[in-house]
Order: structure tokens, then C-alpha cells, then sequence
């Protein structure tokens, strides 16, 4: 009798084993919860941060919106994650989140060993170094055998190891998790320099007490185009961030704006900006959504720039030019695939 | 006139399965392991299915690609053109030696506060009280935490501290870690290795065959001087007759941080602090606990003999306790290991910061690092287990 119980027991598992939960599509799934789920970071002045009212604000943040108001016709429709540079993929990867909207890198692996999509490009960054100026430091070149703060998780930490050796030089690294951290140590004195794209070296700069004590070297030593991604997989659901993003840009070249929007999708004699405010054609509902969702996004958060001006531009304490943000027609490289 | 109603049929019925006590167990068992079997295989199933809508195989390789990363603190050779494994190889050196270091400290730290904790002074024994309960109810990170700020704000940048040092020209704290010499070897340097070995070898057949002594003669040798004797003085004399071919590597000033030398960074040194000092409130516990569990008959026995009161400590009561020390110490070990896997909370470079930190997110290779980060820590707890039992064993009381 005890022989039998494993053959048994082996059998009636794998018979009550094998169904398994299929997954729908993630339109369908934010639709019924009612909620968008995004993984910000944990806090970065100007991209993704929790002001004084506990309300997630920034620059990642107000695409995440912008994908809530064109879906479920809520910007406030999202239930925020933060994310370190390490956690992030995990998170996203194992459906915990729907978008990931943090400062992440499109790269080769990213794309086709952890099988991401990237929606495009919200950001185009470089990788810079931050000291302070009492170390009499001018160029990266001079910062052979310094310690160096840098977040674990990142492309970062590989470029990094890659121009240190390509100059010859060596360095010690202080792994950090969280930007905060990475403030922490380097204000401590723990590390010489900090590394990070340099949107963010400017952003953490910019919440320093002595801002002036502090420069941001001028070597950039990488590209950094930073987007939102989602999981490969599901098209529909890529399709609709990527547009999302594009008719924000889309809308800044045409002037469009938060204020005007509704003035423009009933007057406007452009054909494009028709289509893109579903004042005609039915461009909305080949992916899923209403026909207005862009209008929807425009008004709760505005367009590129003004999301950009709002968070980061030279108004804000992040005081960043929009230099290669800048839409192509201003000499930018900002550029969205036509909406038709 | 009877009552029994059961027929003489014994053939077997289904309802058997839970009325009868027979069975009945059986039946318990099976639908246990049915449930528990089937949990797993949704697990396993549902993991693969998942990789498989998402694209991605299960395979290994990725650990033989270059790394890319840089790693602070490292006993062994490794650079980011290193592959993965290697990584994983220095993240787990560097599990082991934090783990021990807080093994050994906790255990030296633990044994004198639990015995104090037992001191007839009252101050003294209501300081380790609440040394003990204060520690042991604060979560670990958060002490790890704490450590760590103490050390990068207590201690000087390089720049002030090559002004200050600890030791002229060898030793210096920083707040990035402690500068002291380290070794260098050319020459013959193998004869003076050589010499020490043979010395401990010596020293421990020397240790063997006076306690043999004393226990047929009775006479007691000095035999704490001699052991040092042997294995200082031919170690000596070798290292001098052979030009004194180990030297010292001195951490002098740099631009930025000091160069040569060795440093103990503060990461390592943070960790190692905190990790000893929360465990050594439970190994204080332990031994607490131990001490209390030997009869007091012992204690007075052994006075009437004349013995005096430290003798009677380490003579008769901790052997005895020992016994039921070491059980409890054993999960302990386990435990320090296990949390050393905090490790990354201040940057140092664990087996779980490397395999299961970076190498794991640059890669996108979730499983394959998990279950072998797993299966390492998994081999390492059961090998601790397997030496303390093993010494367990040897302390046992011997049934005569
Ligand atoms: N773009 C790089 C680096 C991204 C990154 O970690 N950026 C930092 C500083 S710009 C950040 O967002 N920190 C916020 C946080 O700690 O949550 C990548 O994708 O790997």
C-alpha cells in the first residue's frame, strides 16, 4: 500500500497541474481594474518625485498619466510603483507593473535579451560626472583612482567600467540602489564623483544645499535615450504607449497645448490635428481606445514641451536647456512618425 | 443478543478509505502530498509558461560572457572583462568572509556578555540586558543601516585622514575604509610559509601530548607559553635566515584615495560591525541559557574541591554546557550567514549583490540566477550544519 501512494499522488498532480492561468491582454486587464499600474523611480527631482501632498509628480510621471487619461480618460487613474534601477525589469517583467516609465536606457540586451519593447524616446541623455569643486578637478580624464558612487542595475555601472579601461585609468566603485543613497555617500565624502545620465546629475545638483560647491564635468561618455518600455508581447498594448508619447510630441510641433486643445479639435483646419483629436477618422479605435484618447492625454497633461517645461526647463530648479530635446523642426532631435 | 451490524463481507468498500483507521492515514497522506505536489507543479508550470510567452529559454550561458561591471572590495583577481562566474566566484568569497569574520566576532562578543549577563554585579549584568534586548529588537537592516552612516561620517575623507593617521605611515581610518599594510612575498617566502605550517602542526601535537600527560601524572605544564614559543620562535629565525623575503606594502597618500597596502572598505567593515553585534545578543542568550541549565551542584562540587572560580567556568561548567550550546549556536551560524545577504544595503558585494544583484538585471536571467543563488546558500547553510554537528558530535556525552 505505501508503494502506491507517490505513483498516486504524481498522477493527481500533474491532472490538477495542467491549466494554467492564461493571461489576457494588458488593455483589457488595466480596463477592468481601473487603475494603470507604472514603476517611476524612487525619487529624482524633476522626473518622478512625491511633493509636499504625497502626489507623484515629474516628467516620467506625466507620461504615466498621459497613458491613464488616454485609456481609462483619468490621468489620476494610476497607481504608482517606485522602482530602483535593479528592481525595475523584475517588476515589469513579471506583470507587477504594466509600464515602466524611469529613466531606463534603450539598449540592444534590454530589447532582445530581456524582452522589452521600447515605446521610443522620451529623453535623449548622456552619461556625465558630477564632482565636487574643491577637488581642483576639470576633466574625467583626471579622476584616475577615485571612488566613484554609482546605482546598481544600470547601464551606467557599464560604461563606467568600459571608459575607465578605455582611458587607461582604474577607479573604485561604491554600488548604490537609490539616488537618494547615491546623494548620501557623495555628500559624505564616501565617493569623489558621482555618475548618472546627466539630466539626473543636474536634477540631484539642483536639491543640493550648495548647488555651487558642485560641477558637472564635460565629458559625456555615452548615449542615453531614455523611454518607456513595456513586455514584448502584447502590440496592442505597445502600440498605444508608443502613440501616446508620439502624439504628445505630435501636438507640441503642432501647437497644440493643454489649453487649447479643445479649441483646436473643433476649429483646427489641419488634417493631422484632426485626426490626432478624433475630430475625424478613427485612428483611436485601432487601438482599442476612444477616438479623442489623445485629446484626453493632451489636456491632463499638455504636450511635450510643456510637460518638459513644467518639470525639468530652465524655469525649474533642474534648469535643463531642451538642447537635443528640442522638436527637430527647432533643431532638436525630437521627432514623431506622422499620425495618419 | 448481538448488535454488531457489520456484515462478515470484509471485501472493501470506498468509504473505507476515511472510516476505517486503517486506511484512513493513508488517505490523509496521499491528499497531503496530492496538494503539496500539485502546488509545486503549478509553480514549475506556471514559471514556464511564463518564460515561454515572454520568449526567453532557460539556459546557463550567460555565465560565461564578460561581466562589464567593476566590483570594490575582492579576494580574488577580477576585472569587468571577467565573466559572470567569476563575479558570482568573488561575490560568494566575499559572503563567506563576511560570514565568518561575523561568526568568529559574534561568538567571541556573545560568550562575554552572556557570561556577564549571569555577574552577581547588578550594573553589570542590567547593562547586558539591556545591551541584549535592545539589540535583538531593532531589525537588522536598519542597524546595518545605521553602522554604516556612523562610519562614513565619523571617520575623516582620505584627504584629512592621511593627517591623521592611526599609525604613522601604516594604519589610517577613512570613511571609505581602514588602510593598514599588507604583505609582500618574493624570494624563499615559501620556506617561512612552510615553517609556520609545520609550527601549528607542532604546536597542536605538543598540546595532545601534555594534556595526556597531565591526565596520567597529573602534572600541569605552562602550556600556553610553550605553544606560543613553537609557533613564533622557528618562524622567526626561518624568516631571518632566508634574507626576510616578506615584506610590508605600506598605504601611502594619493590624489584621491590612499594607494598600497590593504583596505578593509567600509562597506565590508559596516556590515561585519552590525551583523556581530546583533548576533552576539542571541549567541549571549544562547550561552545565558547554558550556563543556567548546569545544575548548581556542579558549581559547588567543584569549589569544595578547591577550584577556584574561573577554573570552575571554563573547567567544568562550559564543557557541560557546550553540549546544549551548540545546537542553538548551529542555527545561529546559519543565520548570521543568511543575513549577510543584506549586504548590498550599503553596497557591498555579496554572492547575492553579484548573482543575484547585478549579474541578474544586466542579463534579464531571473530563474537561472534564483535558483542558483538559491542552491549556493543552500550548500553552504548545509555545510556549516555538517561541521557543527560533526563537532556536536565530538562534545556529545559519550555513553560509557
Ligand atoms: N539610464 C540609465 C540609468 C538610470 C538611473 O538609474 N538613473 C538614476 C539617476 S538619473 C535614477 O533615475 N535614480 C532615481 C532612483 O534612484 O530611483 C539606465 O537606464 O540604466
Amino acid at each position: 500500500m505505501k508503494k502506491m501512494i507517490l505513483p498516486i499522488a504524481l498522477g493527481a498532480a500533474f491532472a490538477a497541474a495542467s491549466f494554467s492561468a492564461a493571461s489576457a491582454g494588458t488593455l483589457e486587464d488595466v480596463k477592468e481594474r481601473g487603475k494603470l499600474r507604472c514603476a517611476v523611480s524612487t525619487g529624482l527631482a524633476g522626473f518622478s518625485f512625491t511633493d509636499e501632498n504625497g502626489q507623484w509628480q515629474g516628467f516620467d510621471v506625466d507620461y504615466c498619466r498621459a497613458v491613464a487619461a488616454a485609456v481609462l480618460g483619468n490621468p489620476d487613474a494610476v497607481e504608482f510603483s517606485p522602482a530602483t534601477g535593479k528592481t525595475r525589469f523584475t517588476m515589469l517583467a513579471s506583470g507587477e507593473v504594466d509600464i515602466l516609465s524611469r529613466n531606463t536606457t534603450w539598449t540592444f540586451s534590454r530589447d532582445a535579451d530581456l524582452k522589452f519593447t521600447f515605446l521610443g524616446i522620451s529623453y535623449f541623455d548622456g552619461q556625465g560626472f558630477m564632482v565636487k569643486k574643491s577637488l581642483g578637478v576639470s576633466s574625467a580624464k583626471e579622476l584616475d583612482g577615485a571612488t566613484v558612487c554609482i546605482q546598481t542595475g544600470t547601464t551606467t555601472e557599464l560604461n563606467l567600467s568600459d571608459y575607465f579601461a578605455g582611458q587607461g585609468m582604474s577607479y573604485e566603485p561604491l554600488p548604490i540602489e537609490t539616488n537618494t543613497e547615491g546623494r548620501a555617500n557623495y555628500l559624505a565624502d564616501a565617493c569623489d564623483v558621482y555618475t548618472t545620465d546627466a539630466s539626473g546629475l543636474a536634477a540631484s545638483r539642483a536639491t543640493f544645499e550648495n548647488a555651487d560647491d558642485h560641477i558637472v564635468l564635460p565629458e559625456i561618455i555615452s548615449k542615453e535615450p531614455l523611454g518607456p518600455l513595456v513586455r514584448h508581447g502584447d502590440e496592442q498594448w505597445a502600440d498605444i504607449g508608443r502613440w501616446v508619447l508620439n502624439a504628445m510630441k505630435i501636438a507640441e510641433e503642432k501647437g497644440i497645448t493643454a489649453a487649447n486643445a479643445d479649441e483646436m479639435a473643433a476649429n483646427s483646419k489641419d488634417p493631422e490635428v484632426k485626426r490626432l483629436l478624433g475630430a475625424s477618422g478613427e485612428m483611436g479605435a485601432s487601438l482599442g481606445l476612444d477616438n479623442d484618447f489623445a485629446l484626453v492625454a493632451i489636456k491632463a497633461v499638455g504636450n511635450y514641451g510643456e510637460v518638459f517645461e513644467r518639470h525639468l526647463g530652465t524655469d525649474t530648479k533642474v534648469n535643463l536647456a531642451r538642447g537635443l530635446n528640442a522638436m527637430w523642426t527647432e533643431g532638436g532631435l525630437q521627432y514623431a512618425p506622422p499620425f495618419r | 443478543m448481538s448488535v454488531s451490524t457489520v456484515p462478515a463481507d470484509t471485501s472493501f468498500q470506498f468509504s473505507q478509505l476515511w472510516r476505517d483507521a486503517r486506511y484512513r492515514s493513508y488517505t490523509i497522506q496521499i491528499l497531503a502530498l496530492v496538494v503539496a505536489l500539485s502546488v509545486a507543479m503549478m509553480l514549475v508550470m506556471n514559471a514556464v509558461e511564463n518564460l515561454k510567452e515572454l520568449g526567453k529559454d532557460f539556459s546557463f550561458s550567460f555565465l560565461f560572457e564578460p561581466a562589464g561591471y567593476d566590483i570594490g572590495q575582492m579576494l580574488v583577481e577580477y576585472s569587468s572583462a571577467s565573466a559572470h562566474w567569476k563575479a558570482a566566484l568573488v561575490g560568494l568569497l566575499n559572503t563567506l568572509l563576511v560570514a565568518f569574520l561575523a561568526c568568529v566576532t559574534a561568538t567571541i562578543i556573545g560568550v562575554f556578555v552572556g557570561v556577564l549577563r549571569l555577574s552577581n554585579n547588578w550594573v553589570v549584568s542590567r547593562l547586558m540586558a539591556v545591551y541584549i534586548e535592545g539589540v535583538r529588537n531593532v531589525p537588522l537592516l536598519l542597524q546595518i543601516l545605521a553602522w554604516y552612516a556612523v562610519f562614513i561620517h565619523v571617520f575623516p575623507a582620505p584627504k584629512l585622514a592621511v593627517k591623521s593617521p592611526v599609525i604613522e605611515g601604516a594604519v589610517y581610518a577613512t570613511n571609505r575604509g581602514f588602510y593598514i599594510p599588507g604583505l609582500t612575498f618574493e624570494g624563499s617566502y615559501q620556506v617561512v610559509v612552510a615553517t609556520l605550517i609545520a609550527s601549528i602542526i607542532g604546536m597542536v601535537v605538543f598540546r595532545r601530548w601534555a594534556h595526556q600527560r597531565q591526565e596520567a601524572t597529573g602534572q600541569i605544564l605552562a602550556v600556553g607559553w610553550i605553544s606560543l614559543g613553537i609557533l613564533v620562535l622557528p618562524t622567526f629565525l626561518v624568516y631571518f635566515a632566508s634574507g626576510m623575503p616578506i615584506g610590508l606594502d605600506y598605504p601611502v597618500a594619493g590624489k584621491f584615495n590612499l594607494k598600497g597596502g590593504v583596505k578593509i572598505g567600509t562597506p565590508l567593515v559596516a556590515l561585519w560591525f552590525a551583523l556581530s553585534i546583533y548576533s552576539a545578543a542571541f549567541v549571549a542568550e544562547i550561552v545565558r541559557a547554558g550556563i543556567m541549565a548546569i545544575s548548581k551542584g556542579q558549581t559547588e562540587a567543584a569549589y569544595a574541591l578547591g577550584l577556584r572560580p574561573r577554573r570552575t567556568m571554563s573547567l567544568i561548567v562550559l564543557p557541560q554546557s557546550l553540549r546544549i550550546i551548540i545546537p542553538p549556536m548551529i542555527s545561529n551560524y546559519l543565520n548570521i550567514t543568511k543575513n549577510s545577504s543584506l549586504a548590498i544595503a550599503v553596497g557591498y558585494m555579496d554572492l547575492t549583490g553579484t548573482l543575484g544583484g547585478i549579474t541578474l538585471n544586466q542579463t534579464g536571467r531571473e530563474m537561472e540566477c534564483m535558483l542558483l543563488l538559491m542552491a549556493t546558500y543552500l550548500l553552504i547553510s548545509l555545510s556549516i550544519s555538517a561541521v557543527m554537528n560533526a563537532y556536536n558530535e565530538s562534545v556529545k556525552l559519550k555513553g560509557r
